[in-house]
């Protein structure tokens, strides 16, 4: 692995060049010099192999799925098929204007078969596919949420959060206008029933949940609270995230949820890409589905049509029909592994419990119930040479294997959370746990060795201190003294 | 046994027994029976042949048409070296950054990526967490609104509809005001902005060129603004900036677009990239994920992801935006794609593409279906008047084989616009093509 080396401005000669371009016959057309730049942009003047070398070197600094290990709780790191690729590029695809509408079923039928699929697999009514990711996904079912209560009037405005949720729930919460009402957990992150019933009033509009919770634990009194929020005029929302361990075993429309969002890139696979582009369809109950964005994908008589006008829609949540690239290899996904998909979720929760057990002599496990496809370690069950979870999680980088997720949940001071995906093997898993018991080891034996990890890769421990208080956010503001 | 999973009969036994359960089903007992195992109707599972053979035969369903229209997408060249490099696994695969010793990477070109849109824009500083350019017009519009404490947001009228109808979803929720600011002969003028000005305005959001294709002037505009203490948002087709005054140019406060013109493939709407770029004094205001230049404990410089007391994951309900995303796989495509074409070839695809389109406009303009409403100076995009049957239009068109023209009806707008837009992959033959197609015989 190379270390940072230069910027690809750096490389930058002027009169190279890395692009063609053919001549063209075209008249040369000049535009009025009052709206024209007086220079032009800077930038990198290079060649070919310049660019080539420059990211593929960029590239080995990085770690990926095919890599090794990357056992990040909450985030379903799974493998992403390669065949995936070759699909989303077919050049009738890749190449559709989004404003043809003729001579597009092709395209449209993507959407309608995988929007159906994703209806059966979560027991829900409808599905749109416009939302780009996780958190917008929430905030468009929120905004459904939202859209329900206004058309009855009801007058409701809180949304009741789990102070164990994904940071973007409460988030997407208040840009939808709602406020927000944070629950208490239990020890292990399941709704504490009395503080639910205690803030259950009347002007609490829904409440988000993530099932299994961010513990890796059922919410076995899913049903009481979805009878209590209903009783109340109120609406289950359904945070997707975690739906992996549920996939064809449990349905969250079945659990009483009235609206949901799936996070493609985690569940099918399509895959991160260093953080996005994602796509986050949301899901709705029958009666719901009048709100949905705009446009919206039709069956008609003799094939689909795309619907722009559509009364009662909370409106358009973005510029076309979403990332159509990116669910097409959800529904490939499907369609590879169909009856399959049930396997998913069983061997998910296998390897997790396995992990679990394994570790659990080393490791603090402060909730003995079985969990689903992830569990939350609170930090080394040695704590004596005060070796935290980020010294674990910073010593593990040298044994070449990606961190758990760290200090999430809120709910344990030294939380590690780790989700060993359905596509890794028993050996694999077995590898991990060894250099899970040698790192609780060497906290041990040699705790310096550990806190003062990692050792051996290309950057180590990073000043974000200084990062935040002296910004420096680009190439420009580098180069000033 | 099944490809993807490896678990055999084996490794499931020997796990089981470690955990202490009896089966898999086992670890399911705490889920209410009745919930189990739902009657789910799914395809069967396809092997490799038969998921191509599937999508082969949803290919023969779809029109291969050459587009020679924009509206907010458009037909820009991709250079080969691109999909291989971003399709790299440690590229493709990885998760968002939070791991920055294993991650420099994708920190590495996110920072390039802002200083790359930085330079394009005039601004000082960037993100890369935009889903798509009508999104982060929508996050522009909350900045403005928190940055200035105000609700009222004024709206270029010429702005792209679909863009316009993201606003008004998004303030309507969030509970703020969206005035529109009609346009005179297709573009947003200064008088008008004067009328609608007032102590409530959060700020303005113009867009250039606009739905029309034309190219819009703000000289006179941050002025009148910031002495009212209200914010420019610039949105505009981040290509053009090889030639067009920027966001900085016009003393702009946040810069946003849709940078799928840099090369992004078309791909039936997404996944695109939205930018949003600002001034120094506004970046803790910024929604997304933010990359910085810092260096480890041996002195060895290094980047990392900044700046996050802004974000959903440390401030939940008082982040100053749901963000989680970064476009990263989009913000790498564009880096590459921007270093490729470096600042020469940016400028001579845009030429090429202006050059078409006042080819094509022309020609157009000879067959005397059509005449200019505005007679204002455009960039690749132009929009036309016409009274023959635009249907009749589109369907001579798609016998030729090409996507035109674009009826600005289906986007609300005047029932007898059109409008095309030519970049650098159409050739004059087609173009000649196109208009014989279209009726242009004499």
């Amino acid at each position: 692995m190379k270390s940072y080396e230069s910027f690809i401005f750096e490389k930058s000669t002027p009169g190279r060049k890395a692009y063609s371009l053919e001549k063209k016959a075209f008249k040369t057309v000049t535009l009025d010099a009052e709206l024209l730049r007086s220079d032009a942009p800077k930038l990198p003047e290079v060649y070919e192999l310049d660019v080539l070398r420059h990211f593929t070197n960029m590239s080995m600094k990085n770690y990926g799925i095919e890599t090794g290990m990357y056992p990040l709780g909450s985030c379903t790191m799974k493998y992403n098929p390669k065949i995936h690729q070759d699909i989303a590029a077919m050049p009738a695809f890749s190449g559709v204007h989004p404003y043809q509408e003729t001579g597009v079923d092709g395209l449209l039928e993507i959407y309608d078969h995988l929007q159906t699929y994703l209806s059966e697999i979560s027991g829900m009514h409808q599905f749109t596919l416009n939302s780009y990711a996780g958190a917008h996904g929430e905030l468009v079912g929120l905004m459904v949420m939202k859209r329900w209560h206004d058309a009855h009037q009801t007058g409701k405005t809180k949304v009741l959060v789990p102070d164990a949720a994904h940071g973007t729930n409460p988030a997407s919460a208040i840009v939808a206008g709602f406020s927000v009402v944070e629950l208490k957990s239990n020890h292990d992150g399941t709704v504490d029933l009395d503080d639910f019933y205690a803030k259950l009033d009347d002007e609490v509009a829904g409440i988000m949940l993530t099932n299994p919770n961010t513990l890796g634990v059922f919410e076995r009194n899913i049903l009481e609270i979805s009878q209590a929020i209903h009783d109340k005029g109120g609406l289950l929302y359904y945070d997707g995230a975690n739906l992996n361990p549920l996939l064809g075993m449990v349905r969250p429309g079945d659990m009483g949820f009235d609206i949901m969002h799936i996070n493609l890139h985690k569940t099918f696979s399509t895959p991160h890409g260093g953080g996005g582009p994602g796509s986050g369809p949301v899901g709705v109950r029958k009666d719901l589905a009048q709100f949905l964005p705009k446009p919206v994908i039709e069956k008609t008589a003799d094939g689909y049509a795309i619907n722009r006008d559509k009364p009662g829609t909370i409106g358009q949540i973005s510029q076309f029909y979403g990332n159509f690239g990116v669910y097409i290899k959800a529904y490939a996904f499907i369609l590879t592994n169909g009856e399959h998909l049930k396997d998913i979720a069983r061997y998910a929760v296998l390897n997790a419990n396995y992990v679990k057990e394994s570790l659990k002599d080393v490791y603090e496990l402060p909730t003995t119930v079985a969990c689903k496809h992830e569990f939350v370690f609170n930090g080394l069950k040695d704590k004596s040479d005060h070796v935290t979870t980020l010294d674990v999680a910073k010593r593990l980088l040298d044994y070449g294997v990606h961190p758990p997720t760290i200090y999430f949940p809120l709910l344990y001071k030294e939380a590690l959370m780790i989700e060993p995906v359905e596509t890794e093997s028993k050996q694999t898993i077995d590898g991990f746990i060894e250099i899970m018991r040698t790192v609780a080891k060497e906290a041990k034996e040699s705790p310096e060795l550990v806190k003062t990890a990692p050792h051996t890769t290309i950057v180590r421990r990073l000043d974000e201190a200084t990062a935040a208080r002296h910004p420096v956010l680009t190439y420009d503001a580098h180069l000033k003294p | 046994m099944f490809k993807y999973l490896p678990h055999t009969e084996g490794d499931i036994n020997t796990m089981l027994k470690t955990i202490g359960a009896a089966s898999i089903e086992a670890l399911f007992e705490d889920v209410p029976p009745h919930l189990l195992n739902p009657d789910i109707r799914l395809p069967h599972a396809h092997s490799e042949l038969e998921l191509v053979r599937h999508f082969m035969s949803l290919a023969e369903k779809v029109d291969p048409l050459t587009p020679v229209i924009g509206a907010g997408a458009y037909d820009h060249y991709t250079p080969s070296i691109i999909r291989p490099l971003i399709e790299r696994q440690e590229f493709l695969t990885s998760y968002t950054p939070y791991q920055p010793e294993i991650s420099q990477g994708t920190l590495h070109y996110i920072f390039e990526f802002q200083s790359m849109i930085t330079r394009l824009t005039g601004m000082d500083v960037a993100n890369a967490s935009m889903y798509d350019g009508s999104t982060a017009t929508a996050e522009a519009m909350f900045m403005a609104s928190a940055i200035t404490k105000r609700k009222d947001i004024l709206v270029s009228h010429t702005l792209h509809p679909a863009t316009r109808s993201v606003l008004e979803t998004y303030a309507h929720y969030k509970g703020l005001s969206i005035k529109p600011i009609a346009p005179e002969n297709g573009v947003i003028t200064l008088a008008a902005l004067k009328d609608a000005i007032s102590p409530d305005t959060a700020c303005l959001i113009v867009q250039t060129p606009n739905i029309y294709g034309l190219i819009e002037s703000y000289s006179g505009f941050a002025d009148l603004l910031h002495e009212n203490k209200s914010l420019l948002v610039i949105n505009q087709d981040p290509a053009t900036l090889s030639h067009l005054k920027s966001a900085g140019d016009y003393d702009a406060d946040i810069a946003v677009g849709e940078a799928q013109t840099l090369g992004v493939p078309l791909a039936f709407g997404g996944p695109y990239i939205g930018y949003m770029a600002t001034r120094d004094k506004y970046v803790r205001k910024m929604p997304g994920r933010i990359c910085g230049m810092t260096k480890d404990v041996d002195g060895k410089p290094a980047f990392t992801l900044t700046l996050q007391a802004r974000e959903q994951h440390i401030r939940r309900d008082k982040a100053n935006s749901n963000i989680c995303s970064n476009q990263s796989l989009l913000a790498l495509f564009v880096t590459i794609y921007l270093s490729t074409m470096g600042q020469e070839g940016l400028i001579e695809a845009s030429q090429q593409s202006i050059d078409g389109a006042h080819y094509l406009y022309e020609a157009l303009l000879h067959t005397g279906l059509f005449t200019d409403p505005f007679k204002k100076p455009f960039f690749k995009e132009f929009t036309l008047e016409t009274n023959a049957s635009i249907s009749d239009l589109e369907a001579h068109a798609k016998k030729a084989g090409f996507l035109a023209p674009f009826p600005l009806k289906k986007l609300g707008l005047k029932d007898n616009y059109v409008s095309f837009a030519v970049t650098e992959k159409r050739t004059q033959d087609e173009l000649d093509a196109l208009v014989a197609a279209l009726g242009g015989h004499s």
